[in-house]
């Protein structure tokens, strides 16, 4: 934590952290502490008088339809985004491991969409899906099977997973790859010597010594569909259609932004934040794991 | 390897490279769109070989008034705010991290560690969570449409901090007592001996923080209502709207090219810094 050998103590560590620690204060701490303090009152219609109400508001969420709804679609499409992308990179891990030569051309071909921002993902999947022009949406009809995402809200969930996943294979891939290159060869070539194939040695040795990383990366990635996805959303379907696509972060803004409903974007954000604390903690902690091995 | 099935390094190849067109499809979608002319990608089915307007296209789409029917400002103008964003949040997260990882590390001062405590709690407050009262200071501080609004309020970094804190931590002490020996003072030591042994970190660093600050979409959403201030990020979504009344595709996919380019040409140019800076960042 701290060196054995240090320089004396002056003013000078004050200045330094000063600039770190007040851009904290003035754009995190103050801004969290209101949220927390608006989501307890009540505005009226005219921004006139405000009431504090305790939490009211919080109560109001949780017997509301809309919000309890809007959870359930955040944790389906986040654990499908988790899942979609976690499996398509953990197969092409499983296979690129097996390269000798040439890993890591196919490396830098798969993980560049890690630098597209999540609205252009979202921009050339809505473009490809589009219903009247789309040469996917076009494809589709020919096999008979018609493709309306602006109408149809299983599509439109099942467009902004395919988007949100497409963009996150890259992250995966690059640390599964990683995970089993650390794999210690002498073990797999015991297995070998002993008689088992490909198949049998990646499921008894391969995937169960990198399931530290399995779970490392269902974290990130449950943050990732959480929060860095509201992008993909804005773009694709703005939440509908009849808010079929609504997570909870497209409905802060929504409800904070363009319904200007302030106690009630407010709860929901004191709510968000909880949720990032425990998977902060959680992430943390199997990390702390892991260093002890 | 460790045997020898050729039947099985041969759908090994072919396993990978259909993955790689899969993830290749969106782009090559777009680049194709991005070659034709604005008639052709009206007809259905859209092409899936490129045309010969790539150059039209982007000659179009950087000088010309981008989307016929709409109020934007030139795409090289959001280039560039693109770039001076992308850059001040990298370099600032960097230069107000390695200053205050230094003070964390070879300090000791009174609320030492409630400092440290503070930056960590930035992890837990991502922009989405606390959306509309930064919106407010940022309103009140009289930032919205400037570059001080764009940047700063993202410049905080935890991630930052902590990988610096590690760096510092793994360089050996009789550095520092050597160079007190050697009569220098803290800032002496700490732009002598500790910025030149942690370059190539920063540099790492800097990767990824450059392709996050590019990328950056909901919060110049928030703060910038003034054409020209947008970034190319998000101006794809305003033209996705246009595209609702006159779909000029070629136009929109030819930006959203340009608005991809930057950060992936450093992604496949850099790559031994990227997987660094993503690997040390995350843990």
């Amino acid at each position: 934590m701290l060196k054995r050998v240090h320089f004396p103590a002056s003013a000078l560590p004050y200045l330094l952290v000063a600039p770190q620690v007040a851009i904290t204060l003035v754009f995190f701490i103050w801004p969290a502490s209101q949220a927390l303090w608006q989501s307890m009152l009540i505005e009226d219609a005219f921004g006139l008088s405000t009431e504090f109400v305790w939490f009211e508001n919080f109560q109001a969420l949780f017997e509301d339809d809309q919000y309890l709804g809007s959870f359930r679609r955040t944790a389906f499409f986040s654990l499908a985004v988790a899942f979609l992308s976690m499996s398509f990179s953990l197969v092409l891990a499983g296979f690129a491991d097996r390269v000798i030569r040439g890993a890591t051309t196919y490396r830098t071909l798969l993980i560049w969409p890690y630098a597209i921002a999540p609205v252009l993902a979202g921009a050339l999947w809505v473009f490809m899906f589009n219903p009247t022009l789309g040469i996917v949406a076009y494809g589709l009809e020919l096999l008979g099977y018609e493709w309306n995402h602006q109408l149809r809200g299983g599509q439109a969930m099942a467009l902004v997973i395919m988007a949100a996943s497409w963009k996150q294979v890259a992250y995966n891939f690059l640390f599964y790859l990683a995970a089993m290159q650390a794999i210690p060869r002498s073990v797999i070539e015991a297995a070998a010597i002993d008689g088992a194939g490909p198949i049998r040695r990646f499921r008894t040795i391969v995937f169960p010594l990198v399931s530290p990383t399995t779970f490392f990366l269902l974290v990130i990635n449950l943050v990732y569909a959480f929060f860095d996805t509201f992008g993909i959303i804005h773009a694709v379907t703005q939440g509908g259609p009849a808010n079929a696509t609504t997570i909870l972060v497209y409905k802060v803004y929504n409800d904070g932004f363009v319904g200007l409903d302030l106690g009630g974007s407010a709860a929901q954000s004191v709510i968000l934040m909880v949720l990032v604390i425990a998977l902060t903690v959680v992430q943390f902690r199997f990390i702390e794991r892991k260093v002890e091995y | 390897m460790v045997e020898n099935r050729p039947w099985l390094a041969f759908f090994t190849h072919v396993v990978l490279l259909i993955g790689i067109a899969v993830i290749a499809l969106p782009i090559w979608i777009t680049f194709v769109a991005a070659t034709h002319d604005e008639i052709r990608m009206t007809q259905v089915p859209l092409p899936l070989l490129p045309g010969d307007q790539f150059w039209a296209n982007l000659k179009a789409t950087l000088f010309g008034r981008g989307l016929s029917g709409t109020e934007t400002a030139p795409v090289w103008r959001m280039l560039f705010n693109s770039l001076v964003m992308a850059m001040a949040i990298a370099l600032g997260k960097i230069a107000i991290s390695l200053l205050s990882a230094f003070a964390i590390v070879y300090f000791r001062f009174p609320f030492r560690m409630g400092f440290f405590w503070m930056i960590f709690i930035t992890l837990m407050l991502p922009v989405e969570v606390r959306i509309l009262p930064t919106f407010e200071v940022v309103a009140q501080l009289g930032m919205l449409n400037s570059y001080a609004g764009l940047t700063i309020p993202l410049i905080a970094s935890a991630t930052a901090t902590f990988m610096f804190r590690q760096v510092f931590l793994t360089i050996p002490d009789e550095m520092l007592e050597s160079a007190r020996i050697d009569g220098a003072g803290p800032m002496r030591f700490f732009f002598d001996i500790l910025l030149p042994l942690s370059r190539t970190n920063i540099a790492a660093l800097f990767v990824i923080l450059f392709i996050y600050g590019w990328n950056q979409y909901l919060w110049p959403l928030l703060i910038t209502t003034d054409q020209d201030m947008t970034t190319i990020v998000m101006s794809i979504k305003q033209m996705l709207e246009a595209a609702e009344q006159s779909p000029q595709w070629n136009i929109i996919m030819m930006t959203a090219l340009l608005a991809m380019l930057p950060p992936v040409l450093v992604v496949i140019f850099m790559q031994k810094l990227f997987v660094k800076g993503l690997t040390e960042t995350e843990k």
